[in-house]
């Protein structure tokens, strides 16, 4: 058993477990995209960061994939913590604003904006398709592909792969395909109605065209806001 | 593209299976690209998921799966070739040879490409076409330079050179003069650089006759080891893209007094040698 300290409370986790499994364990919610039961830990998104160590030698990491260390001091939601997740959602949502996954994971971060130039790309490269095609679909028909800027993923020579048996899992799990929040203007698709944060109003005509199609509405709060 | 070509490639890294970049450095030498039936008969025979073998093949900027032309032309366009114009370089290749950067010429002779940084910033703007530098490019020269590689460079066979004249070099990064006169080798002023291998690290003196191969060290250096090179001013490491055509090592380019660029092999005993003043080759 491993002994470390999270948000100030010790916890003892096994051997080899990860820190957001220990924080879990102890009921601290950290946000998490491209983490996913049953896949192995990518860190690809870094949603999930969190604060380790003390002091001058604090610093972010990527609480999917760091496993757990005697000893340690996680902050799972100091200010840094915080302000890192604002971003990198914000960035997310530039690329991809169109997914109901991110736009509710932006709501719960309470980011309703975003300032950066507005992308339409479809993937954000979480690779949840990849991890899903090789290590539960055991058929490796998509990868990774290029580098940089051109990085995409697809199988190879763009064809038809003989391995793949269109079983669907890839786009079951992608965060980006599924689900798609337009809103009535695709622009400013981050309503945040479909977090679930409170009753639905009586005054349905009032908010009627800016109703996410998941209830309850809770546009009028935003537009308080 | 023969099937039965590529199984030898294959047989060639029989024990050695996960030396998945080397057996696509082979096949990609064999037919200047990857073919597309190649890598699936490196899936098969190597077990590995084609998905895998692509996106290794499509991350490395030295593989390509078009095919390529018979000359490679690099223009760097690292920061410092960059600010002495090597955009301007780049588009009047475009303009000569009709293709853009990354392309290949319909009749297959060249294939143009960009670079970031080729380590040799003090000669810029740099052009290498087949391991050949061309060092303090001009808009001008352009046409010379696709001329020259044309009809001359792969002619040239270095292992035939005699000639013994002294050379003084300077260092690729920083320009600084890589002489020392405090110290005779062959009676001429000595090359001094710095070399570490096997975990050794101190000075090393070569002949600058061109075409001697004496050189005094600190340490004996077995024969055959591949050794670092470094400037003793900038400490940069002198070493090239450019592969030593008799053994495969990485080659060490200096820049020659008066223009040009002398590249040897970094395998000690390996005679090889490069050089190229101001494109005109020896
Ligand atoms: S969930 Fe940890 S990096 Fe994406
Ligand atoms: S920038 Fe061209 S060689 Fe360094």
């Amino acid at each position: 058993m491993i002994n470390l300290t999270i948000n100030g409370l010790d916890v003892s986790v096994e051997e080899g477990s990860t820190l957001l499994e220990a924080a879990q364990y102890l009921g601290f919610p950290i946000p998490t995209l491209c983490h996913m039961e049953g896949l192995s830990p990518y860190g690809a998104c870094r949603l999930c960061v969190v604060e380790i160590g003390e002091g001058e030698k604090s610093k972010l990491v990527s609480s999917c994939t760091y496993p757990a260390e005697e000893g340690l001091k996680v902050r799972t939601a100091s200010a840094r913590v915080v302000r890192a997740r604002k971003m990198i959602i914000e960035l997310l949502l530039a690329s991809c604003p169109q997914s109901k996954t991110i736009q509710d994971l932006a709501s719960k971060l309470e980011v309703r904006q975003q300032r950066f130039r507005q992308e339409h790309e479809d993937c954000i490269l979480c690779g949840l398709c990849v991890r899903m095609c090789e290590e539960q679909m055991m058929a490796k028909a998509i990868g990774f592909r290029g580098r940089g800027e051109k990085r995409s993923i697809g199988t190879p020579f763009d064809i038809k792969s003989d391995v793949c048996r269109f079983c669907g899992g890839c786009i079951y799990v992608c965060p980006a395909c599924q689900l798609r929040c337009t809103y009535n203007e695709p622009e400013k698709a981050i309503c945040g109605g479909c977090a679930n944060l409170s009753p639905p109003c009586v005054e349905i005509d009032r908010f009627n065209d800016m109703m996410c199609y998941m209830d309850p509405c809770v546009a009028c709060e935003i537009e308080k806001d | 593209m023969k099937p039965s070509d590529v199984r030898v490639i294959l047989n060639k890294y029989e024990e050695d299976r996960g030396g998945l970049i080397s057996i696509l450095e082979d096949i990609q030498a064999k037919y200047s690209y990857l073919p597309h039936d190649a890598l699936k008969i490196v899936s098969e025979e190597t077990g590995r998921s084609l998905v895998d073998i692509y996106g290794v093949a499509t991350f490395y900027k030295a593989f390509s799966l078009s095919p390529r032309g018979k000359h490679l032309i690099s223009v760097c366009m690292g920061t410092a070739c960059h600010v002495r114009g090597a955009p301007q370089i780049a588009e009047e290749f475009e303009r000569q040879l009709g293709i853009q950067s990354g392309g290949t010429t319909t009749d297959r002779e060249f294939t143009l490409e960009t670079v970031n940084c080729l380590g040799a910033c003090a000669l810029g703007p740099i052009v290498v076409v087949d391991g050949h530098y061309f060092s303090k490019v001009s808009t001008t020269k352009v046409k010379q330079i696709l001329k020259n590689a044309k009809d001359r460079l792969d002619k040239i066979s270095i292992e035939k050179d005699r000639r013994i004249f002294p050379v003084e070099v300077s260092c690729v990064r920083c320009n600084h003069s890589l002489m020392d006169p405090n110290f005779l080798v062959d009676g001429c002023p000595s090359i001094k650089v710095i070399v570490s291998f096997e975990n050794k690290h101190g000075w090393l003196l070569l002949s600058s006759l061109y075409g001697s191969y004496k050189v005094s060290s600190e340490f004996d250096i077995p024969t055959n080891t591949i050794i670092n090179f470094f400037c003793p001013h900038c400490n940069a490491e002198l070493s090239s893209a450019t592969a030593c055509t008799a053994c495969g090592a990485p080659m060490v380019p200096m820049i020659v007094k008066g223009g040009g660029m002398v590249q040897i092999c970094s395998r000690h005993g390996c005679r090889s040698h490069m050089l190229d003043l101001n494109g005109i080759n020896f």
